[in-house]
C-alpha cells in the first residue's frame, strides 16, 4: 500500500474531476426522473385508461432489468435503431443521464403511486363531494399530503441513483469510479488507498443526503 | 421484431451466462442472509462495541456503490498477495453489499416482535442466544420474507456488475454474443428477456406473498 503516492495532488485533482462528473450526471438524472416519475405515478394513480396500462408495462420492464443493461443499451444499441428514419446518438454523459432517468423514473413512479394511494379514500370522497374536480382534488388534497410521506423513500432512491452512476464505467463515462480505475491501474499498491478514499467520498455525499432526509422527516411530521 | 436466429444460434452461450447469474445470486443470497442475520443481532444486542460495529457496517456499506466492494475483492486483495477471479470477487462483493440491506430488514423484523417475548423467554431460563434462536427469530422471519424477496430481485439485477470484472455472468456472455453477431440491438433485447424471465415472476410472487401475509396478520 502506498498512501502518499496514491494521494498525490494530480491523482486527487483527477478524482475530484470524476466526482464533478458523477454529481453532474446524478443532478440531471434526479431532476428529470423526479419530474417524469411524478407524471407517471399520477397517471397510474388516476388510472387513466390505455395510457395507464401502457405505462404499467413500461415501468415493470424497466424496474426489473439491471440498470447496467439499460445504460449499455442506450449507449450502444439505441443509436443503431432508426425511429421512422431518425437515429439518435448521444455523447456519453447524455446517454448516461437518459439511461439513469429511464430506470429511476420507473422506480420513482412507484414511490409516487404508493404515496398517493396511502392517502385515505375518505379524503378524496370528501373533496369530491365538496365540489372539487378530480384534478383539483389531486392537486390540493392528495398531492400535498402524499408528497410528505414520499420524502424518505425518495431520498433513499436518490442515494441509490448517486451510487448507480458508478455503473456507467461500463460505457467509460469519466465519473469518479472510472477515474479511480485509471489511477489504480498505475501501480499495484494504489487500489486499497484509492478505493478507501472513493468510498469515503461516496459515503460523505450520501450520508449528508440521508441526514437531510431525516431532518425533513422530523420537520414535516 | 428481433431476429430470433440469434437466440437459437447463441443459445448455449446465453444459457451459460444465465445459469451463472442464477448461481451467483443464490450463493450471495445464502451468504448475505447468514451475514445479515449476524449483523442484525449485533445491532440489537446490549453490548456496545458490537452495536457500534453493526451500525458502522450497515451505514458504511449501504452508502457506497456495490462496485467499490467488488473492486476491493478484485483489485484490492492483490496488494495482500491474494488473487480472486471475477466470479469469486463478484460473488463475495455481492454478498457483503446485500448483507447490509438484509441486516436492516431482519433488524426491523426482530424489533417488531413484542419485548415481552424476549423477557418471557429469558425468565424461563433460556440464554440470550437460545431465546433469539427459538423464540424471536422464528417470529421475525415472517415479517422479513417480503423485503428479503425484494433483495433477491435486486441481487439478480446487481449481479450484472460481474461483467465489469469479467465475472462470467449473463451480461458478460451477452458481450461475447454481441462481439460475434454484431447485432447489438437484438443481442441485448434477448439479454433483457433472460433477466425478465427471472425477475418478473419473482416480483409478482413477492407482491402476492406480501398481500397474503398482510391479510393473515
Amino acid at each position: 500500500m502506498d498512501f502518499a503516492g496514491a494521494y498525490s495532488p494530480e491523482n486527487l485533482k483527477f478524482l475530484m474531476e470524476g466526482l464533478g462528473m458523477t454529481l453532474y450526471v446524478a443532478f440531471f438524472a434526479i431532476i428529470f426522473s423526479f419530474v417524469i416519475g411524478c407524471f407517471v405515478g399520477v397517471i397510474r394513480y388516476m388510472q387513466i385508461p390505455v395510457l395507464s396500462q401502457v405505462l404499467t408495462v413500461i415501468v415493470e420492464v424497466l424496474r426489473n432489468l439491471p440498470l447496467l443493461l439499460i445504460i449499455f443499451f442506450v449507449q450502444f444499441a439505441v443509436p443503431q435503431i432508426s425511429f421512422f428514419g431518425v437515429q439518435f446518438k448521444f455523447t456519453i454523459p447524455v446517454g448516461a443521464i437518459i439511461a439513469l432517468t429511464l430506470f429511476e423514473a420507473a422506480m420513482i413512479s412507484e414511490i409516487v403511486r404508493a404515496g398517493l394511494k396511502s392517502i385515505p379514500k375518505g379524503q378524496v370522497e370528501a373533496a369530491r363531494s365538496s365540489g372539487l374536480g378530480a384534478v383539483q382534488t389531486l392537486w390540493h388534497i392528495v398531492l400535498p399530503q402524499g408528497l410528505r410521506r414520499m420524502v424518505p423513500p425518495l431520498v433513499s432512491q436518490f442515494i441509490s441513483l448517486l451510487k448507480d452512476t458508478s455503473l456507467a464505467v461500463i460505457v467509460a463515462l469519466a465519473e469518479l469510479m472510472h477515474n479511480a480505475q485509471i489511477i489504480m491501474g498505475q501501480n499495484h499498491n494504489y487500489p486499497i488507498p484509492i478505493l478507501l478514499l472513493v468510498a469515503m467520498i461516496y459515503f460523505i455525499v450520501n450520508y449528508t443526503l440521508s441526514l437531510i432526509s431525516r431532518r425533513l422527516e422530523t420537520r414535516t411530521a | 421484431m428481433p431476429d430470433f436466429s440469434i437466440l437459437t444460434e447463441y443459445f448455449p452461450v446465453y444459457l451459460e451466462g444465465f445459469l451463472n447469474t442464477i448461481l451467483v445470486s443464490v450463493i450471495a443470497l445464502i451468504g448475505s442472509f447468514v451475514l445479515g442475520t449476524i449483523i442484525a443481532v449485533f445491532r440489537i444486542t446490549t453490548i456496545k462495541p458490537l452495536q457500534w460495529f453493526g451500525t458502522a457496517y450497515v451505514e458504511f456499506i449501504r452508502n457506497i456503490p456495490l462496485l467499490i466492494i467488488v473492486w476491493f475483492f478484485f483489485y484490492g486483495l492483490h496488494t495482500f498477495g491474494a488473487r480472486m477471479d471475477g466470479f469469486q470477487a463478484g460473488t463475495l462483493g455481492l454478498t457483503v453489499y446485500t448483507s447490509a440491506f438484509i441486516a436492516e430488514a431482519i433488524r426491523a423484523g426482530i424489533l417488531s416482535v413484542p419485548k415481552g417475548q424476549m423477557e418471557a423467554a429469558r425468565s424461563s431460563g433460556m440464554t440470550y442466544i437460545q431465546s433469539m434462536l427459538h423464540v424471536i427469530l422464528p417470529q421475525a422471519i415472517k415479517l422479513v420474507i417480503p423485503p428479503l424477496s425484494n433483495q433477491f430481485i435486486n441481487l439478480i439485477k446487481n449481479s450484472s456488475v460481474l461483467t465489469v470484472i469479467s465475472g462470467l455472468d449473463l451480461m458478460y456472455f451477452s458481450d461475447k454474443v454481441n462481439g460475434d453477431s454484431y447485432a447489438t440491438v437484438d443481442t441485448y433485447i434477448f439479454t433483457g428477456m433472460f433477466y425478465l424471465i427471472l425477475t418478473i415472476p419473482m416480483s409478482y410472487g413477492s407482491h402476492v406473498l406480501e398481500r397474503r401475509l398482510a391479510k393473515s396478520s
